[in-house]
């Protein structure tokens, strides 16, 4: 176990310099002076001949990363150029939006989605199952930022009840989680249902059964148990999509997130911060992926490590 | 060949859901391809005197900021959608499947450069890989349709190299061996035709998926620009008036929902037709 994790962490070494490298390489594949890029075009040529010597710009390619690197390990990611601040200072804020904002929604999809499944799962083929399904179907084909504008237009214009836009009250979190939660919610649901129907199917639920035990013990003691170690790996991956889509969601809902910080960036130029967002964004989604897969190794215990 | 086989085709014909979604494919392209046979107005002919109304006999969907029929646009953004869904399906194939074949055939370092190589492209969400490469290669909708197949690629590779893989000690693939065939026919003509199914399932989904990235880079300002009729883009421009006038912002929704999910499900049955093994 001990061995599987070191390699884990052993191939994590790659994967992060490649994404360092991706992050290094965007603003030197822009067409045009990388100091120019990262000074923003209405810098004075004071500033971006300072830019260009605190980026080694003169220097070998090799060298610049290693300046690059070198930056990141102090947390300076440049200035932004839209508010000559920090970009570490204007990303975290906002990164940390970002952060409640998904994990309220995974939370919102792992339980309405794994309840929906496993009810699904008892009674298929019944009413309950196919209105699920149908649900799961169009949850998965929905735009999400299709999807935040009608709630919004039905439970914020309409009916009043919760904000449309901004960050807050916790009411201010229900229609973006919602949102961002529905296309996972309708995987993760469909995951579960197949997955408890396979395990439904094997003999030691059979003999649970043949025991005696109560339905529910069987459910949820032996099937769901065993059902879930998929479902685990879905929720890694989930989280991905998740990061993807609250750039969507928090474009929707004007939430002060790094995604929307991100693309407000790229429009503006302002490549700094889109640096930044995109390094913490990768970062966050390697660890979260190792974390699930390393949770499923102890999950599973048929997995080899070697 | 194996793939159109009599009793996937009878399988996948016992599947209403696939059904109803290769009618709506169907009908979808026969929209784009006559779309301006079908579409009642110009698609880009402003009309100040009728902005923002709702649908009526003369505009069945009514119409945009602008005064442009809604119902025209969407009719005319068949057309994008269906081109990004398949140009961007066939870069990750044309990259991915040559790629994942030859990285599983031969292992050893080959394999391992490609394997780290898509490590790191799944190190990134996808939308977020998309993003960044339309960031680098500028806004508008064709970079939008590249970025969206490029983040496909390392799919395919995983997909093709793990088929590969597994076909590669068979026998039939000895047999060749044995008598000389060259190792680019073995893998091109003895093995690859064997990972079809899987291939073609995926890339059924994968349209799905390009299509919905697509938009969501319109409707984020970074694909398809003003004037252009992609759904996403007229998303967008409609949610200004979402107070007053939804219309312009629920119908392309729903357009994209509705394609998607026309694929998705014949993906889906394709998959249970297919390849029993991958049903879920």
């Amino acid at each position: 176990m001990s061995s599987y994790i070191l390699r884990r962490l052993l191939l994590l070494i790659p994967v992060l310099i490649g994404v360092a490298i991706i992050v290094f390489g965007m603003v030197r594949l822009l067409p045009g002076d990388p100091a120019v890029a990262m000074a923003g075009v209405h810098a004075t040529p004071q500033y971006i001949a300072q830019v260009r010597a605190e980026l080694g710009l003169d220097e070998p390619i090799h060298v610049q990363f290693g300046v690059f690197v070198n930056r990141l390990f102090e947390g300076d990611l440049g200035i932004s150029t839209r508010t000559r601040r920090p970009a570490a200072q204007e990303i975290w804020p906002r990164f940390k939006n970002t952060v409640y904002l998904t994990a309220i929604a995974l939370f919102i999809a792992s339980l309405v989605g794994i309840t929906a499944g496993v009810i699904s799962s008892v009674k298929p083929y019944s009413i309950y199952d196919q209105i699920v399904m149908l649900f799961s179907l169009f949850g998965v084909a929905a735009p999400v930022f299709w999807l935040g504008l009608i709630l919004m237009l039905i439970f914020s214009v309409n009916l009043g009840w919760f904000p449309s836009s901004g960050m807050g009250t916790p009411l201010h979190f229900v229609l973006p989680a919602v949102t961002l939660a529905a296309n996972s919610t309708a995987l993760i649901a469909r995951m579960t249902r197949s997955s408890m129907l396979e395990v439904l199917k094997n003999d030691y639920i059979t003999t649970a059964r043949a025991k005696g035990l109560k339905e529910k013990v069987i459910i949820i003691k032996h099937a769901l148990r065993n059902a879930l170690i998929p479902i685990t790996t879905i929720l890694g991956l989930r989280f991905g999509m998740l990061l993807g889509g609250a750039v969507l969601t928090e474009t929707v809902f004007s939430w002060p997130g790094v995604g929307r910080l991100m693309v407000d960036s790229i429009l503006a130029r302002d490549y700094p911060v889109v640096q930044g967002s995109v390094l913490l964004l990768a970062l966050m989604f390697v660890l979260i992926n190792l974390f699930v897969d390393i949770l499923y190794a102890f999950l599973d215990p048929q997995i080899s490590y070697s | 060949m194996r793939l159109i086989d009599q009793k996937a085709l009878r399988q996948l014909k016992r599947n209403k859901l696939a059904i109803i979604g290769i009618v709506f494919i169907i009908s979808l392209f026969i929209i784009a391809l006559f779309a301006p046979y079908i579409a009642p107005h110009d698609p880009y002919q402003t009309d100040f005197f009728n902005t923002l109304q709702g649908p009526s006999r003369e505009f069945l969907l009514g119409t945009d900021d602008l005064g442009r029929d809604v119902l025209s646009r969407l009719i005319y953004g068949a057309r994008i959608s269906l081109t990004i869904g398949f140009i961007s399906v066939a870069i990750g194939l044309i990259v991915g499947v040559p790629v994942g074949a030859i990285s599983g055939y031969y292992g050893g370092k080959i394999d391992i450069i490609t394997q780290r190589f898509v490590d790191i492209m799944m190190a990134f969400p996808g939308m977020l890989l998309a993003i960044i490469i339309v960031a680098v290669m500028g806004v508008g909708l064709v970079n939008a349709m590249i970025a969206v197949g490029v983040v496909s690629i390392p799919t395919y590779i995983r997909l093709v190299r793990g088929s590969v893989l597994s076909l590669k000690n068979k026998e039939f693939v000895q047999a060749a061996k044995a008598i000389g065939v060259r190792e680019s026919v073995i893998i091109f003509k003895h093995i690859l035709p064997h990972c079809l199914a899987p291939i073609i399932v995926q890339s059924s989904l994968q349209i799905g998926v390009a299509i919905l990235w697509a938009a969501g880079l319109g409707f984020l300002g970074l694909g398809a620009q003003a004037p252009t009729p992609e759904w996403g883009a007229i998303l967008s421009q409609g949610r200004g008036y979402i107070r007053t006038a939804h219309h312009v912002t629920t119908f392309p929704g729903i357009a994209i929902m509705l394609t998607v999910l026309g694929f998705n499900l014949l993906g889906d049955g394709l998959r249970d037709a297919l390849d029993p093994k991958m049903r879920n």
